[in-house]
């Protein structure tokens, strides 16, 4: 990639000890973020924070691929949304239990991430981004045809479920649990993607798409398995929000959410690893207390933007990282 | 003839005359697309937004100062190409030296602002603008009626199309350009003011599509999402056609208006989808897309 990289967060690190993958202050970060699962509900409004914990999701899916491969899709509500329509029509119609529903949402997410990746990866950078977003409103066209869908009403009473067909989600407190667990599974998941030899190349690829492929990687193979990746946790992530809410609506892969996902990583930090839960929180955060505001909300995140592009690349995250000089 | 291939003449017609007024709509917002391109290195994902700028100037010069049509094909796209040049001062110029995504998103930012802008001011559900007298009526072809302002449309699209494609092939300006886009240090060093060309093409990228713009007002309604939803497709028609031919954009953007249009008569559930199933089957043949160099 030429000029500048996507992802400039990195502050130079001495030798240090590793919890679990973990460096020591993200050690300490996770901590924190295990007591505020655990303590936020009785705090705040458990719906709230499952929807802040499904977009965290998400943002955490998206920054595998453009804060660790350097890849910017610009379509990921494809798959977000596919995820939440499959997850809701199998809850729904073939009454499967939520987290077989929600699995087989991400594995349809992540089969469509597998095709759409594979046409996408053959052009790089802004291409890239073009060709992802077209594909995106492919499926939001089919989306608002096929009969499944249920078009401008999208699916909708659908039933949480009874977790393992034993345990009731209707009640609030038991789904946030749900909710988290499913959160926490995936976020250390990813973490485990990105340490591991595998998340070695691909931020190889990121920093350097030529040398990777001089040292004998085949770049296009792993851009492919980190997209497919990327695709099917968002898969995850619109399947839980669609169960927490009852509802899979076409706002889900409007372009406007693969906007939006976009905006939390960039808030958070690109390429960090609590960056997208941070900058999901500050963004649904933002919504939900300007909501009365209506349209002006985008004008608000358009703002947002070009401050985060102009001014403050490095995202919260980033910016408390390199003041503390550690890696978050 | 009334009928071919079972489909009755006037609806084949129709939607062929359809299909290429979006196809000039493709290829104005293309060709401004890649000529920005070529130049910033940056998509301009405010494009879609400043086509819509450009009808929604049309429409305040005609109903707060009683500006009509002809003027405002003028005045909307100095007016809105203006707005361009301070946009690329203030910000845009800012964020040559990075990657090209970051030009992208703060694009995306602004077409946010303007639209939710205009949003707030106008709503959602658009405003009509008249066909101008002097292009109302339609002539009678024999086999279809054509409104004499879509034929005005398909032709001016064209001219504008054919201008800018002389001005940069054919003009020492041009030379310039392709000059700078080929190796822009070097032309500076020959004493060519380089940052000024830049603006100068963002503004004028942006004028052709607030012409498009003017030009779209009377058929589509006037409303804040109108660039959006065409833009998205206009990035389809660039990644096929490959931004590095301008006659490569005009041709790729009337032939896809042309095949969407067919598409509609012979099979209309795929009528959405068709451009982007053509920008995969393309992808795949060849990635450079039909004009681009890979």
């Amino acid at each position: 990639m030429a000029g500048h990289s996507m992802t400039s967060t990195a502050a130079p690190v001495g030798p240090q000890q590793h919890i679990f993958g973990f460096t020591k202050a993200q050690f300490v970060a996770l901590c924190v973020m295990f007591v505020a699962l655990i303590v936020a509900p009785f705090f705040l409004y458990p719906v709230f924070l499952m929807k802040l914990l499904c977009f965290a999701l998400f943002a955490c899916a998206f920054n595998l691929l453009i804060g660790y491969v350097g890849l910017t899709s610009f379509g990921h509500a494809a798959y977000f949304g596919m995820g939440g329509y499959i997850a809701a029509h199998s809850a729904k119609v073939w009454g499967l239990t939520p987290e077989i529903s929600i699995l087989i949402g991400a594995l349809l997410a992540g089969v469509q991430g597998a095709i759409f990746g594979w046409v996408a990866i053959r052009r790089q950078g802004i291409y890239f981004a073009m060709i992802t977003l077209a594909l995106a409103q492919m499926i939001y066209f089919f989306c608002l045809q096929a009969p499944f869908t249920g078009g401008e009403d999208g699916i909708q009473a659908v039933p949480r479920g009874n977790l393992f067909g034993v345990i009731s989600l209707a009640n609030d407190m038991t789904m946030y649990w749900f909710v988290a667990a499913v959160f926490v599974i995936c976020f250390l998941l990813i973490h485990r993607i990105v340490h591991s030899p595998f998340g070695q190349v691909l931020k190889a690829i990121r920093e350097n798409e030529p040398r990777t492929t001089s040292l004998g990687y085949r770049t296009d193979d792993y851009k492919l398995v980190a997209f497919i990746l990327s695709a099917t946790v968002a898969g995850v992530a619109g399947g839980t929000k669609s169960l927490v809410f009852g509802i899979a609506t076409l706002t889900d892969v409007h372009w406007s959410m693969s906007g939006e996902v976009l905006l939390m990583t960039l808030v958070g930090g690109l390429g960090t690893v609590f960056g997208p839960m941070i900058g999901a929180a500050v963004i649904v955060a933002m919504q939900n207390y300007l909501a009365e505001m209506g349209a002006w909300v985008t004008v608000i995140q358009g703002f947002i933007f070009i401050a985060c592009v102009l001014a403050f690349r490095r995202g919260i995250v980033g910016e408390i990282a390199n003041l503390l000089r550690v890696r978050l | 003839m009334d009928e071919i291939f079972g489909i009755p003449t006037p609806l084949l017609f129709g939607q062929l005359l359809l299909g290429l007024i979006n196809g000039a709509f493709y290829a104005m917002l293309s060709l401004g697309l890649a000529v920005i391109f070529g130049l910033l290195n940056i998509i301009n994902f405010t494009h879609g937004a400043q086509f819509m700028m450009g009808a929604f100037v049309a429409w305040m010069l005609l109903n707060y100062l009683g500006i009509g049509y002809w003027w405002a094909l003028i005045l909307s796209p100095l007016l809105v190409g203006l707005t361009g040049v301070i946009l690329e001062r203030t910000m845009i110029c800012q964020l040559y030296k990075m990657d090209h995504l970051y030009g992208m998103l703060l694009t995306f930012g602004l077409s946010l602002i303007i639209e939710g802008v205009f949003r707030n001011e106008y709503g959602s559900s658009g405003m009509p603008y008249r066909i101008p007298a002097d292009l109302a009526g339609a002539w009678d072809l024999g086999f279809m009626f054509m409104p004499v302002y879509r034929g005005w449309v398909v032709v001016f699209a064209l001219f504008a199309c054919i201008s800018t494609w002389l001005v940069i092939e054919k003009t020492r300006l041009g030379a310039y350009l392709r000059a700078a886009t080929e190796n822009a240090p070097l032309v500076q060093a020959f004493g060519v003011n380089v940052p000024r060309m830049i603006t100068l093409t963002y503004g004028a990228g942006v004028a052709l599509a607030a012409l498009a713009g003017v030009l779209a007002a009377p058929i589509y309604s006037v409303n804040p999402q109108m660039g959006t939803n065409l833009i998205i497709v206009v990035f389809a028609v660039v990644v096929i056609g490959g931004m590095g031919s301008i006659l490569g954009s005009v041709l790729t953007g009337f032939g896809l208006g042309i095949i969407e249009g067919l598409t509609k008569v012979f099979y209309p559930e795929a009528s959405a989808t068709v451009i982007f199933i053509i920008m995969v089957i393309v992808l795949l043949a060849r990635p450079a897309g039909l004009f681009g160099r890979a």
